[in-house]
């Protein structure tokens, strides 16, 4: 059983380790196969036991997350969540991550991070009909950082764009950490008839194996156990040609043919082709069946010669699918992909012992091997899959770490910031034009976000909005994660992002349906970083209980680590959530003057973790804001409450930049200033610039007002009258003992109001990214950056 | 009336024609890049997208598709064709509206909300439009920048061949000469815009304006099929 291939030709080292097996793993392989495997079965092995498609290290965690519920139709384990919207339709939705890839070469990393993701959408039988980018990056002021933010940004748009989905959301971040090793997240979401669900199975021996789309090459030899799957040292460059490269178009011809043989019925089960390719789809299908596949490689049409075996079965050359196909209804669905030009060919069969094996020299007519045909192959299954190795990792929490203290009990405030002589009208324009808050309007003007003719609400500091054709419903989607919290308390940050995207969602009036996410963390083989995913996984687990949530599926992408440090771990959540009446939807802007401005949700200190903090530079770590998970729930029922009632003009998240960011944002958006007064205990800049969670800033006509207070009584939340909508300045007069003192050092004796004109704000605002990024209107970019 | 779709390798617009053009109260079927016809329809759409991939240039493989023969003799005999962005690139290329559309100015993707000035009122696709109106619709396009020489240029204001127009306050979004967004053939029949009128036709949307576009041919077909009876 040689003469399979030598992956690793002229090296010293063991060829295991070489592929990234370690010794130990060898000895588990051996134990599953009863006998060494040779090269070819290896490389299969290597690829699959990598982190990247086993979760070897972060599979016992997983399980502790809470995934059942009403709506979910399928959860983890399949390609995609999905859950029911009624109506006999349902939505498919999952985030992914392509970091290591979009850090050796951006625009095709994030390209084909968008084509997997799509892949895995549309596999199910769903169309896709939006996409969401949660991006990560270094200080956008170096040269590389901004190298990859075009790139990445270019990718997204570019793969998108053409396939014809609309990227209707996300996140844009900046912190230190993410210089080497950026995160590109992306979430795809798509609808589809429940009857249509499609799942990813080779059920039926005898049945055969259709591979259609490209054609099969060299590119992206050993991406899930190369790139994905261990931490980049110096030297990376070398690893370019295990990146990806991406063909919308063939995607888009991919989705149309798919989707036709879905609704053809011509499949009996179907999977994308990603992390390591043909042995991965065969192996992860068959072992969801409980069968076998014959792949008979010669078959395999290659878009090179002179591939070797283990080159074919590892390939992750993309815009591929794999089909379980009846056999009378083989040539229909040969005639599709024909119909779309796509490549497609019988390439085995579906068999009852349970194995992969691997044969050359062909197939006869009745499935079995020709006679001289030679196995080259052949390993169960579920050892590749459900039965790979899984490692218990050793968690060690840092030495100095603090925690969030425990809601409701009062926190040290002393000693903090320099409050004295703070301008608030200053830091308000400072933090609209931070590259973290300011308009993401240079990246969302590359995104088609209108295509699909269902958009309604675009946006990457809010939720975006799909209306339903054919129905009176709406989508609702967002997605969030909470690094800078991440870093100081890996549970609070994952446990944030989670109710902040549930606020996103709610402040709609929209009901979350499930959660997809994204763990991105560092070397599971250090305490540390094992330690921190450990806590993410703990502060998912707990939020999602507590907001009655359930996790549909999600991705782990651990190694996130460069020579200059790990990055802070971060939890990307996506929810779906439903709004049955879109009348009913309500938007983040200001609607118009003479309106109640209100906030909903009870402000607590701490500003650790915060955007202010960071321009500031002082907030010590140990002032964390406490996030309240029970107060969380209630606020997110009195917004469904009080949207179905119709008795919210607007509302909006209070997140980034905290209530004066938050407050700019309704008046910019909607093109009316508003007179405020906020009174303040200690602190202005907690009470202006603090991001602790739990808060809602809503208007309401003045009419309503009090039938939001009463309801607002009714659900134990918060309510404090602010002010008025109205001018064309964002008035904040500060009351109470806490304030500025600016003035009062000038003689006025009186604190200082912010106030300032909505035109000075929406400058800062709508400059802040492209000066960050070199790009303010005077400086195009580079000409040879341009694709 | 009826309304025919073109479907090329990597159209993606098709759909939402499809669906607006049935809004408007049309009957709208899809016509697949190889058919050697269009099935008897009153307007073709050639639908935005990325025809075959618009691999070597926009809307230069389309051209030479099966159906745009049949697009090509259903123009010369007077049947209205509406291009829409990379369906505008389609019949630039195929020579039925003049002009070429080249990157866009930023060298980049550009989409948002523009707004247009409607030069003309007396064609079938502006006809439903009220005097000084101007229409609100989104743009998606990497290369949108309306190109012609000088003189041609010259030569297609004084024949009256511009439609629509870049307007404030979103202004001209990709630099195209004399702000031009759409443009019309000499006879009035074949008419290609870069802004999409069908991602404007609902409220709901954030605007209906580009319905107007749609009533307008619906309106002006329905008049000269009464005509003909």
């Amino acid at each position: 059983m040689s003469g399979a291939g030598t992956p690793a030709p002229g090296t010293a080292v063991p060829l295991h380790r070489a592929l990234g097996v370690t010794d130990f793993e060898l000895d588990a392989i051996v134990e599953r196969l009863g006998r060494a495997p040779n090269d070819l079965e290896l490389a299969m092995f290597s690829v699959m036991w990598s982190e990247h498609c086993s979760y070897k290290s972060s599979k016992p965690l997983l399980k502790t997350l809470p995934m059942g519920g009403e709506d979910v139709v399928a959860g983890p384990g399949e390609n995609a969540g999905v859950v029911s919207i009624g109506d006999g339709l349902a939505v498919a939705f999952k985030l992914e991550s392509h970091n290591h890839p979009s850090a050796v070469e951006p625009y095709q990393g994030a390209a084909t991070g968008v084509g997997g993701i799509l892949r895995d959408i549309f596999t199910m039988g769903a169309r896709p009909i939006a996409i969401l980018d949660g991006l990560k990056f270094g200080d956008p002021s170096s040269a590389r950082t901004r190298h990859l933010v075009r790139g990445v940004v270019r990718g997204v748009g570019g793969y998108g764009n053409c396939v014809g989905v609309p990227t209707i959301g996300g996140e844009l971040v900046f912190h230190p950490s993410y210089a080497e090793n950026p995160l590109v997240n992306v979430m795809a979401v798509g609808l589809l008839e429940t009857r249509l669900l499609t799942l990813a199975s080779a059920p039926g021996p005898g049945n055969l194996c259709v591979l259609f789309g490209s054609t099969t090459g060299r590119d992206g030899i050993g991406g899930a156990s190369i790139l994905a799957s261990a931490t980049f040292g110096a030297g990376q460059a070398t690893k370019r040609p295990t990146v990806q490269v991406g063909d919308p178009f063939a995607e888009k011809l991919l989705i149309e043919a798919c989707l036709e043989l879905i609704e053809a019925g011509l499949v009996e089960g179907l999977q994308d082709l990603g992390a390591a390719g043909i042995t991965c789809a065969t192996s992860e299908t068959a072992d969801r069946a409980g069968t076998g596949i014959l792949v008979d490689l010669d078959a395999i049409p290659r878009r090179e010669e002179g591939m070797a075996p283990f080159e074919v079965m590892i390939s992750e050359s993309q815009e591929r699918m794999f089909a379980t196909v009846l056999p009378e209804k083989v040539d229909a669905v040969l005639a599709v992909c024909r119909r779309w030009n796509l490549p497609a060919a019988v390439i085995g069969r579906v068999t009852a012992d349970g194995d992969i094996t691997i044969v050359t020299g062909g197939l006869a007519p009745d499935g079995s091997p020709n006679p001289g045909a030679l196995e080259i192959a052949r390993v169960p299954a579920r050892a590749l899959t459900s039965d790979a190795i899984v490692h218990e990792r050793v968690a060690q929490a840092p030495t100095h770490r603090r925690n969030a203290p425990a809601p409701g009990v009062p926190e040290q405030t002393e000693g903090g910031l320099p409050e004295r002589g703070m301008d608030p009208g200053a830091v308000l324009q400072a933090l609209l034009g931070d590259p973290n808050l300011a308009s993401r309007a240079w990246l969302t003007r590359q995104y088609d976000a209108t295509v699909g003719t269902d958009t309604v609400e675009a946006s990457e500091r809010a939720a975006g909005v799909l209306r339903v054709k054919g129905t009176r419903k709406a989508l609702v989607v967002a997605t969030d994660a909470n690094a800078r919290v991440g870093l100081i308390d890996p549970w609070l940050g994952a446990a944030m992002a989670v109710a902040e995207c549930a606020r996103n969602i709610a402040v709609t009036g929209a009901r979350s349906l499930g959660v997809t996410n994204c763990l991105n963390y560092g070397s599971p083989e250090r305490p540390e970083a094992f330690w921190q995913l450990q806590e993410g996984v703990r502060g998912l687990g707990d939020a999602c209980r507590a907001l009655g949530l359930a996790v549909t599926g999600g991705n782990v992408s651990l190694y996130n680590e460069s020579a200059a440090g790990p990055i802070a771990p971060t939890c990307q959540i996506g929810i779906v959530g439903l709004l049955d009446d879109i009348d009913t939807l309500v938007r983040p802007q200001f609607r118009g003057p003479g309106d109640q401005v209100v906030l909903l949700g009870r402000s607590v200190p701490g500003m650790a973790g915060s955007i202010y903090a960071e321009l500031a530079g002082t907030a010590p770590d140990d002032q964390l804001p406490a996030l309240d998970l029970a107060a969380e729930a209630a606020l997110g029922r009195l917004l469904r409450a009080a949207a179905a009632r119709r008795l919210l003009r607007s509302a909006q998240d209070v997140s980034g930049g905290g209530l004066a960011v938050a407050l700019a944002e309704c008046a910019l958006w909607g093109e009316v200033g508003a007179d405020l007064a906020v009174s303040v205990a200690a602190e202005p800049a907690v009470e202006l610039f603090g991001e602790a969670p739990g808060r809602v800033v809503a208007s309401v006509a003045p009419a309503d007002a009090e039938t939001l207070e009463a309801l607002a009584a009714e659900h134990g939340v918060s309510f404090r009258r602010l002010g008025e909508t109205g001018g064309d300045r964002l008035r904040i007069r500060l009351s109470g003992q806490g304030a500025t003192g600016a003035a009062e050092e000038r003689g006025a004796g009186v604190a200082d109001a912010l106030d300032e004109a909505l035109s000075a704000l929406r400058d800062a605002w709508e400059r802040g990214l492209p000066r960050a990024l070199g790009e303010d209107v005077a400086t195009p970019p580079p000409a040879a950056e341009v694709r | 009336m009826k309304v025919g779709v073109v479907v090329f390798p990597g159209s993606n617009c098709d759909r939402d024609a499809l669906h607006v053009a049935r809004l408007a109260g049309a009957e709208a079927v899809p016509l697949w890049h190889e058919d050697p016809d269009v099935a008897g329809a009153d307007l073709v759409i050639l639908p935005g997208g990325f025809a075959y991939g618009d691999y070597l240039r926009a809307g230069v493989l389309a051209r030479f598709s099966p159906v745009m023969q049949a697009v090509k003799a259903h123009a010369a005999a007077g049947g209205l064709v509406l291009g829409i962005c990379n369906g505008f690139q389609v019949i630039a290329e195929a020579g039925l509206v003049p002009g070429a559309l080249l990157r866009n100015a930023s060298l980049r993707f550009e989409h948002g909300w523009v707004r247009v000035s409607v030069e003309r009122r007396d064609t079938p696709f502006t006809a439903a439009i009220p005097a000084g109106r101007t229409l609100r619709m989104p743009i998606a396009h990497g290369e949108g920048c309306y190109f012609l020489p000088d003189a041609a240029l010259d030569a297609l204001e004084a024949d009256r061949g511009v439609l629509f127009r870049y307007a404030a306050p979103e202004g001209n979004p990709n630099g195209s000469a004399h702000d031009i967004a759409g443009v019309i053939s000499a006879d009035g029949r074949v008419c290609g815009l870069m802004p999409h009128p069908e991602r404007a036709a609902e409220a709901i949307l954030g605007s209906d304006d580009g319905m107007l576009v749609f009533r307008s041919i619906v309106e002006s077909v329905g008049a000269s099929t009464v005509g003909a009876r």
